[in-house]
């Protein structure tokens, strides 16, 4: 009791030094995969989300995390749960594209915000944006334009082009060919959680590809990589960050050594509070942080952010006070395209290995200040 | 589209046939000696893959980490045969689908708690990491041809033990009469803890050979239960020659829907469009066989106990 009264008191200290507005406190509901396959991407997100909430000592911030085990059914489940019985202000946390649109168009509909501190599907950047929608990651479409246009730059002229069969992997592949110039000589859409590649190998090798470009997100990518080594395909490859990043490289092994991918995020961005993200998420957590941690950190502080000027319940204010993303995002520059998706960089990275550990390093910019195409659509 | 490409699209097929049989012979097994629907399979298969990854980890030698998969899957199968599974046998479907789903939560949760959310390393052997050349044709993966050997020698091994030996004559007992070969005199319970033992150890060496070619991660044994399920069924429950020929046509069905699909909706439709509809209709083209297999004959291809 006394230890709560402490508490208490401290958060009220906090809370007024650091706060013009006396903010009422904000419940934050994340809803992410933790269990099961892509169980690694949810707990990455929730742990950089949660350093930064630690970090920020925030009192009026609470954070409920719920596990979706990437099941859209389930996912609408805690939503309505978070909505109705815990009253949350604010939910975020989702993984998949999929999910995703199961839940949010409903739930930023009942007049609660949601943050997408991964998922970016094309039907809610254009039409169907909303303005209690916001993006914190990236359109699903951005990486692969990134790399569309560094194959073309690179000289590639006839990749082979493979995703999972659901919306996300329709918008990576649009992405691709969008800035690629040129045609693809094959492409194929694979089952969501597939682990055997050997037929859509075979295709590849007789389709005269030069270059291989995949987004399989998880453990799919970790499978897809293996195969490919041991058919003896030596093609170029290149990927989103997805299938390249901190979790999964060690699992991969060396086969994925050169191979270059695409991401907005990289542990060797130059500025300050990348370099302070590195390294506390590394001692607080015991492994360098992913893409994910990075895009789950982002996503806390800029609530953070607006905590410091708006109240939530004034939904106009908090609004505007997201939209004008006043923190320093380990990314560098950031800022909110119209239809609330991010304007940034997108670089492009090769795995390298460093001191005995896979890694990526920035090996060029692919596409600078990038915004998406569908905020044309969107009519915020 | 070559006839080389076929060929090599049907050598993959076989290859995952041989795999999904592996995972499928001991769900069969036990399914048809004891009677019980066995959801922790999956499990098992996840088990294996474990134990193989850390010990090819820890001595760097695969086939090592393919033994300890065998030993570690048997033992967590005798384990839970013992400590669980024995008190279901009397019990209706609904509590035994219940009790091992318990287990497939427990055994996740466990596995998470020791070793972390995040996928393991686990590689093929050198000796099977390059590709090999077939009659001049096409260059194949050695470790695929390696799993089709395997299984191969696991359905010979299966068949000798259940047609030729002692311990096979009982297991073909339990499946048609289980009071009687109790009444006889049999120890039904070491008979039940060995057959399920032998399961779950299939399972365990399905999981470390596909681990090597896929990612090691909690939760991969989900899926691959499901499609063990859709085998049996198509096979005649209870039948390990129908898990075999069921394996088969799964394998095939799916690997060549995968391929061909795609292929024939891009002769009417543009490739896009084609991919996307191809891609979306292939992966229900194995349901799609298990319902017609039972429509034209309900107890499946080949029906056990008569």
């Amino acid at each position: 009791m006394k230890k709560l009264a402490i508490a208490v008191a401290l958060g009220l200290t906090v809370s007024a030094a650091s706060s013009l507005v006396m903010a009422a406190p904000v419940k934050v509901g994340m809803i992410t995969t933790l269990t099961g396959g892509g169980a690694s991407l949810g707990i990455d997100i929730r742990d950089g989300f949660m350093l930064a909430v630690k970090q920020a000592g925030n009192a009026d911030l609470s954070v409920v995390v719920e596990d979706d085990a990437r099941k859209p059914p389930l996912a609408v489940q805690i939503a309505d749960k978070m909505i109705q019985r815990e009253k949350v202000d604010i939910l975020t946390g989702i993984v998949w594209s999929n999910l995703a649109m199961a839940v949010v168009p409903s739930a930023v509909a009942q007049g609660k915000f949601y943050l997408s501190p991964n998922a970016g599907p094309s039907a809610l950047a254009g039409k169907r944006c909303h303005k209690n929608y916001f993006n914190v990651a990236w359109q699903n479409d951005n990486l692969h334009e990134a790399m569309g246009s560094y194959a073309s730059k690179e000289g590639y002229t006839k990749p082979y082009i493979l995703a999972p069969n659901y919306p996300a992997g329709k918008d990576a592949l649009v992405g691709f060919k969008r800035m690629f110039k040129g045609q693809a000589s094959g492409e194929t859409y694979t089952k969501l959680g597939q682990k055997d590649y050997a037929a859509e190998i075979a295709q590849i090798r007789a389709s005269g590809a030069d270059s291989i470009y995949f987004f399989l997100p998880g453990g799919m990518g970790i499978s897809f990589m293996k195969q490919l080594t041991q058919s003896g395909i030596k093609l170029p490859v290149m990927g989103p960050a997805f299938s390249f990043d901190q979790g999964i490289l060690k699992a991969v092994g060396k086969a994925a050594l050169g191979v270059k991918n695409s991401s907005q995020w990289s542990k060797d961005i130059d500025n300050a509070a990348n370099k302070a993200f590195v390294k506390t998420f590394n001692s607080e957590y015991g492994r360098l942080p992913s893409l994910y941690a990075s895009q789950g950190f982002d996503t806390a502080n800029l609530i953070l952010s607006a905590m410091k000027t708006a109240d939530v319940k004034d939904a106009d204010a908090f609004r505007a006070a997201l939209l004008a993303a006043n923190f320093d995002s380990v990314r560098g520059d950031f800022k909110f395209n119209a239809n609330q998706h991010p304007i940034q960089n997108i670089y492009v990275r090769e795995v390298i290995e460093e001191n005995g550990i896979l890694t990526n390093k920035i090996v060029a910019t692919a596409l600078e200040n990038h915004g998406n195409v569908y905020a044309s659509e969107c009519s915020l | 589209m070559t006839a080389i490409l076929i060929f090599e699209q049907l050598l993959n097929g076989l290859q995952f046939g041989m795999m999904l049989f592996l995972m499928s012979a001991g769900l069969t097994l036990v399914f048809g000696v004891m009677g019980l629907i066995n959801l922790a399979h999956g499990v098992l298969y996840m088990v294996g893959a474990f134990a193989c990854a850390i010990i090819a980890g820890l001595t760097g030698s695969f086939w090592l980490g393919l033994l300890a998969s065998l030993v570690a899957a048997a033992m967590a199968g005798a384990l839970v045969e013992v400590g669980v599974i024995r008190k279901l046998y009397q019990r209706d479907h609904l509590d035994q689908v219940l009790a091992t789903y318990a287990l497939i939560l427990i055994f996740s949760g466990a596995t998470r708690w020791l070793f972390g959310a995040f996928p393991l390393y686990l590689d093929v052997p050198e000796i099977l990491s390059a590709p090999v050349n077939l009659f001049g044709l096409l260059d194949y993966s050695s470790y695929r041809l390696f799993i089709i050997a395997v299984g191969i020698t696991v359905a010979l091994g299966l068949y000798f033990l259940i047609a030729k030996t002692r311990l096979g004559m009982r297991i073909r007992a339990g499946e048609s009469d289980r009071e009687m070969i109790a009444a006889l005199g049999v120890d039904i319970r070491t008979l039940y803890t060995l057959v399920f033992a032998l399961g779950a150890a299939l399972a365990g060496l399905a999981g470390a050979l596909l681990g090597a070619l896929q990612s090691v991660e909690v939760g991969m044994g989900d899926s691959v239960l499901i499609l063990a399920f859709v085998v049996i069924v198509i096979g005649g429950i209870g039948s390990i020659k129908g898990a075999f020929i069921g394996a088969l046509l799964v394998g095939l069905v799916d690997t060549m829907g995968r391929f061909l699909l795609p292929y024939l909706f891009a002769l009417v439709l543009p490739p896009d469009t084609a991919a996307s509809i191809g891609g979306a209709l292939s992966s229900v083209a194995i349901y799609i066989l298990m319902a017609v297999i039972l429509i034209v004959k309900p107890k499946g291809l080949i029906a056990a106990n008569g």
